[in-house]
């Protein structure tokens, strides 16, 4: 199927690209766990998909909803203080975040989740913002 | 004061007696102005003061279009202008120099606080100036800073509106040239200045139609940004106001607290009117005060107000403030709000404004007076709860008699009697039609049936269950007759006259037609004491239970009467023999003689009837189970879709 992404941000901007890339390799990674998975993923811990793969550089979290929409985080190796709890967590906002994305009648599955002044999803916008400020 | 304003004229700013001081705060405010002044391009309708009209070249001034403006966006008197154009110097030397300018605007100040328009009033400390203007020429009130920041841009078209109360009436006209949306918000000319309550539709009138008044500089720059439509205009549109704001403040000392709080947030105030219209529209939409509008619904009515789909999800992700993709009164009228301002140019706002907050919105407009108890009654008996409110409203229709139409047993009155003919009239067209909500239209469905046929609770839970099945075979009934049971409606077009208490007359009756006293006096007697038991068990409402309530008391009655029965049927073959009765019979044979005819009418009908009943219970029976096979079915159905929905699909 079709994996386009629907938000997509980085925060240190050179190297965007590099970042895409991973995310997209990733998600290969992604669609080979929930194969495996086999029956429905109802359980909040089946969601998460711990570490995809860890980089010399960086590490590739993974998590699913139950609609199939895939997050993928990739933090820096370096940040160590970054735990699993933590990592779970950051997905459980953000998956929050997307529902409440969702819950705007406006909003179409499979748009893009826009984050300019008056279209969608600025609150998701401003809740990654959020996150990312300090990760890095 | 000849000298003093020559004096003043002739130095510029504080050379000579008096001289003219200026707060810090008024010296901004003043240079601002000034500047606005001088460096709009002069031309503005309206002549001023001929003397303010000639300019002298070479010197910066102010031109005599935009000052004339100012002057009466003060909103004192000609006389009084005139006055102090004259003082301050403008007159004499026929240009607005700072000087000029600054005494006239201190001139300003010390007329609206009511001192005399002397030379010697503006060496007081003074207010500042208020001028009350048309939106692009206006002075803002200026609160905190801080206080502006979501509203900020909304200052420069707003307080110039609600400032211009007097200005209504010449502009109620232009309202008629609102949009749909608006027109419903023009609001009753003059109010008093100092109401705090600002409707929008002045502003929004203001803003699109008035031509007049304009300061054009201001005005062009605006115009982009007022026509509004595409996201992009908001974005760059809310720089150059911002800008504005910042070169364009003024102090208000007089009300001010009070005034900055009300000013900053009258753009997303909702007045009784706005307020009334939002309601309205909800209740257009959702007849239930308290309850929600779906996202889709909503979704369909907000685009008709021709926003762009990003604006609308904006305003919803906005308004939608506990984000369950439904809307409560509340946030309807947030999102409502945002709506009209957004059409009317405003700029929508970073995050939503406290006033349109629904804690605030639903402590500002307790529950409106429309939901008076006519609509809780109403409300209350459509959307959830059905059924124990249909047993409830069926229960007390039960207990009147089954001539009386349903409306007078209502508690309400003759209110809820227009209502439910409303509903009932519009239950057939419910039932043939797919409902937009399914549980509104069961429960319509649900209650006439209940009143037709005293329905069970589980008949209730299948019509609940399934969607608008094809319209059974039953009659529908939509008068407002009431009935405790199917049976008396059926009795009723076959035996209009009959007995309220005549329910079903159980399979126990004695089917031998004896008509022996003691049979008669029997069945006399079992008829009040079933149709007492029916009746007490059509309040408990269940049909079935009808049946066995009436059941077990007859059986011990016919058991009870058995004997005497037997002993009446020995009887019998005397009584029809016309012959005195043997002395066991201790009953009256002439008595029986003459009732036998009777015993044996009433008891042909008796078992008429009985047959009747047996016939609409076996139909009944029948279509039960036939919705018992559909509810089965789609059950079945529906456990397989979920079969299928379970196994995860792999990529």
């Amino acid at each position: 199927g079709a994996n386009y992404p629907l938000y997509i941000r980085s925060t240190p901007t050179e190297n965007e690209l590099k970042f895409h890339y991973m995310v997209h390799t990733s998600l290969d990674v992604v669609d080979e766990k929930i194969s495996a998975m086999g029956k429905a993923l109802v359980d909040q811990r089946e969601l998460y998909l711990g570490l995809l793969y860890p980089t010399e550089d960086y590490k590739v979290y993974g998590y699913v909803t139950n609609s199939k929409v895939k997050f993928v985080m990739v933090v820096d190796s370096s940040n160590t203080a970054l735990r699993d709890n933590e990592i779970r967590s950051m997905f459980r906002k953000l998956h929050n975040s997307y529902t409440d994305v969702m819950c705007n009648p406006f909003y179409n599955p499979g748009d893009r989740i826009q984050s300019r002044f008056v279209c969608l999803g600025r609150a998701f916008d401003n809740m990654v913002t959020s996150m990312m400020i300090p990760v890095c | 004061m000849e000298a003093a304003a020559a004096a003043a004229a002739g130095g510029g700013c504080g050379s000579g007696p008096p001289p003219l001081l200026l707060s810090e705060g008024e010296q901004q405010c003043y240079s601002e102005l000034f500047a606005r002044c001088a460096g709009a391009a002069g031309g503005g309708p309206g002549p001023g003061p001929p003397e303010a009209a000639r300019v002298a070249p070479g010197t910066v001034t102010a031109a005599a279009g935009p000052v004339a403006d100012l002057f009466r966006a003060s909103q004192l008197p000609a006389e009084t202008l005139h006055q102090i154009t004259e003082l301050c110097g403008a007159k004499r030397v026929g240009y607005f120099g700072p000087t000029q300018f600054y005494i006239a605007l201190k001139l300003i100040a010390a007329a609206q606080s009511g001192l005399p328009v002397r030379i010697e009033s503006i060496k007081c400390e003074l207010p500042l100036p208020r001028f009350m203007m048309s939106k692009n020429d206006g002075e803002i009130r200026f609160g905190n800073p801080a206080e502006l920041h979501g509203t900020k841009v909304q200052i420069p078209y707003l307080t110039t509106e609600k400032n211009s109360f007097k200005r209504m009436d010449d502009e109620d006209k232009q309202q008629e040239t609102q949009s749909p949306t608006m027109s419903p918000l023009a609001s009753p000319p003059s109010s008093p200045p100092h109401y705090q309550r600002v409707p929008l539709s002045h502003g929004y009138s203001k803003l699109r139609s008035s031509a007049e008044q304009m300061h054009p500089a201001p005005y062009e720059a605006r115009q982009p940004l007022v026509q509004p439509e595409g996201s992009s205009s908001g974005g760059p549109g809310t720089k150059p106001l911002r800008h504005q704001t910042s070169l364009i403040r003024s102090f208000s000392v007089e009300r001010e607290l009070q005034d900055n709080s009300s000013y900053l947030d009258e753009p997303w105030r909702i007045t009784e009117e706005q307020r009334e219209y939002y309601v309205n529209q909800f209740r257009s939409l959702q007849p239930d005060p308290s309850s929600f509008i779906s996202g889709s619904v909503a979704k369909n009515f907000f685009t008709k107000s021709k926003l762009s789909i990003p604006e609308l999800s904006y305003i919803w992700e906005l308004s939608d403030a506990d984000c369950d993709g439904a809307l409560t009164l509340s946030e309807f009228c947030a999102a409502f709000h945002l709506i009209v301002a957004r059409k009317n140019g405003y700029p929508l706002p970073e995050g939503l404004p406290p006033t349109l907050q629904p804690e605030y919105l639903q402590a500002a407009f307790p529950k409106p007076k429309w939901d008076c108890q006519l609509f809780d009654s109403y409300s209350e008996s459509l959307p959830a709860n059905q059924q124990p409110r249909d047993l409830n409203r069926m229960e007390t229709s039960v207990k009147d008699t089954a001539d009386l139409p349903v409306s007078t047993q209502d508690v309400t009155g003759d209110d809820k009697q227009a209502l439910k003919s409303t509903v009932n009239e519009a239950l057939p067209k419910d039932v043939s039609e797919d409902p937009a909500t399914p549980k509104d239209s069961n429960s319509l469905k649900a209650r006439p049936r209940s009143r037709s046929y005293s329905s069970t609770s589980i008949e209730e839970a299948m019509k609940r269950g399934e969607d608008p099945p094809t319209p059974p075979p039953r009659p529908q009934k939509t008068h407002s007759r009431a009935s405790s049971l199917d049976l008396n409606k059926v009795f009723q077009p076959s035996v209009p006259a009959t007995k309220s208490g005549l329910l079903p007359p159980p399979p126990a009756l004695p089917p031998r037609p004896c008509p022996s006293q003691s049979e008669q006096v029997s069945e006399a007697e079992l008829l009040p004491q079933l149709s007492r038991a029916p009746s007490q068990a059509a309040e408990s409402s269940p049909s079935k239970k009808d049946v066995l309530y009436s059941q077990p008391p007859s059986k011990p009655i016919r058991r009870k009467f058995r004997p005497e029965n037997q002993a009446t049927e020995n009887q019998e073959p005397s009584t029809v023999a016309s012959g005195p009765a043997s002395a066991a019979t201790v009953k009256p044979h002439p008595t029986v003689q003459k009732q036998s005819s009777k015993q044996k009418k009433a008891i042909q009908t008796a078992i008429r009837k009985n047959k009747e009943a047996n016939a609409v219970l076996a139909r009944l029976n029948s279509e039960l189970q036939q919705q018992l096979k559909e509810v089965h079915q789609e059950r079945i159905a529906l456990e397989n879709q979920l079969e299928q929905l379970r196994p995860v699909t792999v990529l």
